[in-house]
């Protein structure tokens, strides 16, 4: 099977170990990865914000560069449900409807891929920590991934997780929310933290690196003893 | 042109153009395939219900004692009288409240006390004075622990609600297995005319608005007493 | 930025301060999600249902001339006299009326969100008549001259003692920190008013189209009361309140009452098909249906958001609702709060002035997830965020995502300007959470993640190579 990548912009620019170790856990499984490389932006900080011209004008290339793709892995919830569920309502109406379609039907987010297409939960990771999991919300409600993070959590080496109370909390990050009402988006990732806290455990794992940027960034400002790892991450571990 | 006219005419100019089907843009946890009719029977994702009287009888109870409802079956009259005795010596009654019914004159002859009779006009504040409105009901329903009754049934609509404790007086072949049945019975028995008032009552009167915290009586009875014969 | 917006950024900032908020609410609906998930157990299938309800809805409101037609026929043949209303004003107008042709002097209300947002109290006040709310929670509120914080628990906010100072301060009782004592305090003083009132005010959750009968849900029989005592009874109900059939409560009534307030089914359901009939012992001798548009016909003409229209007011979308839970009801200055309410008002009160609201959500979903009815909440703010946009956008927003395209649309300027940043962020503590920060508004209360030195694109070309 010949998957073609897609690794959000701020993972490019801010986190390139997350779309790394998605690459080393797809390869460990003997996959053939290709990655178009003028991939930069799925267009959703223009479509949440309420720009959806702009938005479309970045989808649409989007569209382009993986129109003879296969299958289309993604190492983010978020930019995941962006392509498979607002894909369609950005583009509703438009020429380019059914494309949009065609394309969410290829899309998949990583932990859902290997789980619900592949069949695989034990990907060969050793990783010796107590961990607790957050469901980020377009995972969690757009994707559908609750149970498929655990199976694969389950199956590293030496790794305990204990669940929060808030798992399906929102952390507050929301995107451009997160700068238009800072007040309130620091207030729903307190809540996050303090539950997380009290789970003691080493890190909060999740699907979305954008809400774990949130929560760590809030965290390290009000010197919470809390470190975050994308789930790409753990697998990758040997 | 009317304001009925206008309104309706604005809503058939924003009817013209149709509106998407529900549920489409749901999640994939929560993505239940649309139904090709409008749906019509609801039983079979409300909660389930047991067949035989028994199972019905015993969810009723269940329900019941989590309302905090009095729910009690007696096996005929003689034992309907000990236990209507027996309650309105343990809360001290000295006048009820009823209305002409099979059950319902009953009871108000085997306890023997003064009684306001709701079924022509009455003075209020006789009523809200009583210690207990004694009515008839349309059914129970197992499903919910609640009380079917209507103006017709339980003697208007304040009896059931004013005074302190509401005691129903119900047969045996009136408990229903679930709302669906409830409403079937409804129309079947007032299909061709309606009272002005029916009602489903479930449990006393209840409050939670200080603090979530539960309370009984905020307005209505304090107490339901259900006797099923 | 309009006035409103101001109001709310300014309410939100003190709000989400307030641990002592913070922690009340949390904790008050804690019981709530215990109870709801119990009794959403018990459904033997819940997803189902809630396609169902859906479903129903939709035929309601996309045929709602014909069932509202043949909602009024029915109850008007049993004597009941039914008023159109374009307006909040019209339908204030002819209460009042009423109120004034029959020497009203004194009126019961039973909880009804319509009325509130009509400013049903205060215009009956104004013509000099006494007015009482006579659910607690509304009591309560009342007596403290400030708005419902929840629609459906309207004084949560409040604490027993908060709530015993009132009862002395405006009731003369004693202090008591026993919510059983409190609620028999309200008890003894509602009675009074109930046996005195000349006119029941109430609205409705549903309206049967088929049998012509209005639907009263309350848990403590202050709906029953309000309706039962008094000569007049008017209800207010908005036009989308219609259900096709009888049976189709057996499904509502449940799913109401589990979404709402994590019961079963409420403790009265009340059914009302007219004013006291012919051989009929009590009941008012004229009951008043006020059915009111207000807007909502302009919600119905926007078909992508017609769903709105399906809402049964249960407050199960506010309860989930992270946003709500931390700034609070009070804080969006609005009658509908929460997810419905950021959907909604804008379409009633105006989009330029209430886009704000759709604006401040994080888009997370739980709102569409719990609605009983299914209603795409969460996509609704995007699509008034794009409506807004479409209206009327800042400049210099505007430029941001013009620029947005042109840099993601250029994947060469894309890395250019990646790398760019990564220099530029050396700099960056020396300006970092203060007002001159161009991401001030990310630095003042989080740490920004550093730029990486090599990006996943780097790190594939040297894997390529």
């Amino acid at each position: 099977m010949k998957i073609s990548l897609f690794i959000p912009c701020f993972i490019d620019a801010c986190y390139p170990q997350v779309g790394i170790s998605m690459v080393k856990v797809l390869e460990r499984l003997g996959h053939q990865v290709e990655y178009p490389e003028e991939f930069t932006c799925c267009g959703q900080p223009a479509f949440n914000s309420g720009y959806w011209d702009e938005a479309r004008a970045v989808a649409e290339k989007v569209l382009a560069m993986y129109r003879s793709a296969e299958i289309i892995v993604g190492v983010s919830g978020s930019c995941g449900a962006m392509m498979m569920t607002f894909y369609k309502e950005l583009f509703h109406g438009t020429p380019l409807e059914a494309e949009a379609k065609a394309h969410a039907a290829k899309v998949w987010e990583f932990s859902d891929f290997l789980v619900t297409k592949l069949g695989v939960t034990d990907v060969g990771a050793k990783f010796p920590a107590k961990v607790t999991f957050h469901d980020g919300c377009h995972g969690l409600r757009e994707v559908g991934l609750k149970k498929q993070p655990r199976a694969l959590l389950a199956k590293v080496q030496g790794l305990e997780l204990v669940e929060m109370d808030a798992a399906e909390s929102c952390c507050g990050f929301g995107g451009t929310f997160s700068v238009k009402f800072p007040m309130i988006s620091t207030a729903m990732g307190e809540v996050k933290c303090d539950s997380a806290l009290k789970t003691n455990a080493d890190y909060i794992v999740s699907c979305d690196s954008s809400c774990l940027m949130h929560i760590q960034g809030l965290a390290d400002r009000q010197k919470k003893p809390l470190r975050t790892m994308h789930l790409a991450e753990v697998l990758a571990k040997q | 042109m009317s304001e009925r006219e206008q309104i309706l005419g604005r809503i058939r100019e924003a009817l013209r153009v149709a509106a998407p089907k529900p549920g489409l843009l749901s999640g994939p946890g929560q993505r239940v395939p649309a139904h090709e009719k409008r749906p019509t029977d609801f039983s079979p994702w409300l909660p389930a219900v047991g067949d035989s009287f028994e199972e019905r009888a015993a969810l009723f109870a269940k329900n019941s004692a989590e309302l905090k409802t009095d729910f009690q079956l007696v096996a005929n009259r003689d034992e309907l009288q000990t236990k209507l005795l027996a309650l309105a010596h343990a809360e001290g009654w000295k006048k009820i409240a009823t209305h002409a019914g099979e059950l319902t004159n009953y009871a108000f002859a085997a306890l023997g006390l003064p009684v306001v009779q709701t079924g022509g006009r009455y003075k209020m504040d006789e009523l809200e004075s009583s210690d207990a409105g004694i009515t008839e009901c349309d059914a129970l329903v197992a499903q919910t622990g609640s009380v079917v009754l209507s103006t017709r049934s339980a003697g208007g609509r304040a009896l059931s609600v004013l005074p302190p404790h509401h005691v129903v007086l119900a047969r045996r072949d009136q408990l229903l297995r679930d709302l669906p049945a409830a409403f079937t019975a409804l129309k079947q028995r007032y299909g061709s005319s309606y009272p002005s008032m029916m009602c489903l009552i479930t449990g006393p009167s209840r409050t939670g608005d200080i603090e979530r915290i539960l309370v009984l009586g905020a307005h209505g009875p304090k107490k339901l007493t259900i006797f099923c014969m | 930025m309009s006035t409103v917006a101001e109001t709310f950024k300014e309410t939100a900032r003190r709000m989400t301060r307030d641990l002592r908020h913070r922690s009340w609410i949390q904790n008050a609906l804690g019981k709530y999600y215990i109870g709801r998930d119990e009794k959403k157990a018990r459904f033997q299938n819940w997803q189902e249902a809630r396609q169902a309800a859906a479903e129903i809805k939709w035929d309601a409101v996309n045929h709602l001339d014909k069932y509202l037609e043949q909602f009024v026929s029915k109850i008007e043949a049993r004597g009941t006299k039914v008023f159109w209303a374009s307006t909040g004003q019209q339908a204030c107008d002819y209460i009042v009326n009423v109120a004034k042709k029959h020497r009203v002097r004194s009126i019961v209300k039973s909880k009804a969100m319509t009325g509130e947002e009509i400013h049903l109290a205060q215009a009956l006040e104004k013509s000099g008549v006494e007015v009482v709310e006579t659910d607690l929670g509304e009591y309560i509120v009342q007596l403290r001259e400030e708005a419902p914080y929840h629609i459906v628990f309207p004084a949560m906010h409040l604490t027993r003692h908060e709530i015993s100072d009132l009862f002395n301060k405006k009731l003369g009782s004693a202090p008591t920190d026993s919510p059983e004592e409190l609620t028999m305090i309200a008890r003894r003083t509602l009675r009074k008013k109930y046996c005195a009132a000349d006119m029941g005010i109430s609205g409705a959750n549903f309206a049967v189209a088929e049998t012509g009968m209005i639907s009263l849900t309350t848990n403590e029989g202050n709906g029953r009361l309000s309706t039962s005592l008094p000569r007049i009874h008017v209800a207010l109900i908005g036009i989308e309140k219609v259900l096709p059939t009888l049976d189709d409560l057996a499904l509502f009534l449940p799913m109401l009452a589990t979404a709402g307030a994590a019961q079963a089914v409420s403790c009265y359901n009340t059914f009302i098909a007219g004013p006291r009939q012919e051989r009929e012992p009590d009941g008012p001798d004229e009951f008043h249906v006020v059915l009111l548009d207000n807007g909502r016909t302009r919600l119905l003409a926007d078909a992508e958001q017609r769903d709105t229209l399906h809402c049964i007011r249960c407050g199960a979308c506010l309860n989930v609702c992270p946003i709500y839970k931390n700034i609070g009801g009070h804080t969006y200055g609005t009658t509908y709060m929460g997810p419905i309410g950021s959907v909604l008002t804008p379409h009633l009160r105006g989009l330029t002035e209430w886009k704000h609201l759709s604006f401040a959500s994080s888009l997370c979903g739980a709102c569409t997830e719990t609605c009983p009815v299914k209603i795409d909440l969460h996509h609704h703010l995007l699509q008034n965020r794009r409506n807004a946009i479409r209206c009327k956008s800042p400049w210099w927003e505007k430029l941001i995502f013009k620029g947005f395209v042109i840099l993601m649309n250029y994947p060469l300027l894309y890395r250019l300007g990646v790398k760019f940043g990564w220099l530029g962020q050396k700099f960056h503590w020396l300006i970092k959470g203060t007002k001159l920060d161009p991401v001030y508004a990310w630095t003042q209360s989080r740490e920004l993640p550093p730029l990486a030195r090599n990006s996943f694109k780097d790190y594939w070309r040297r894997k390529q190579s």
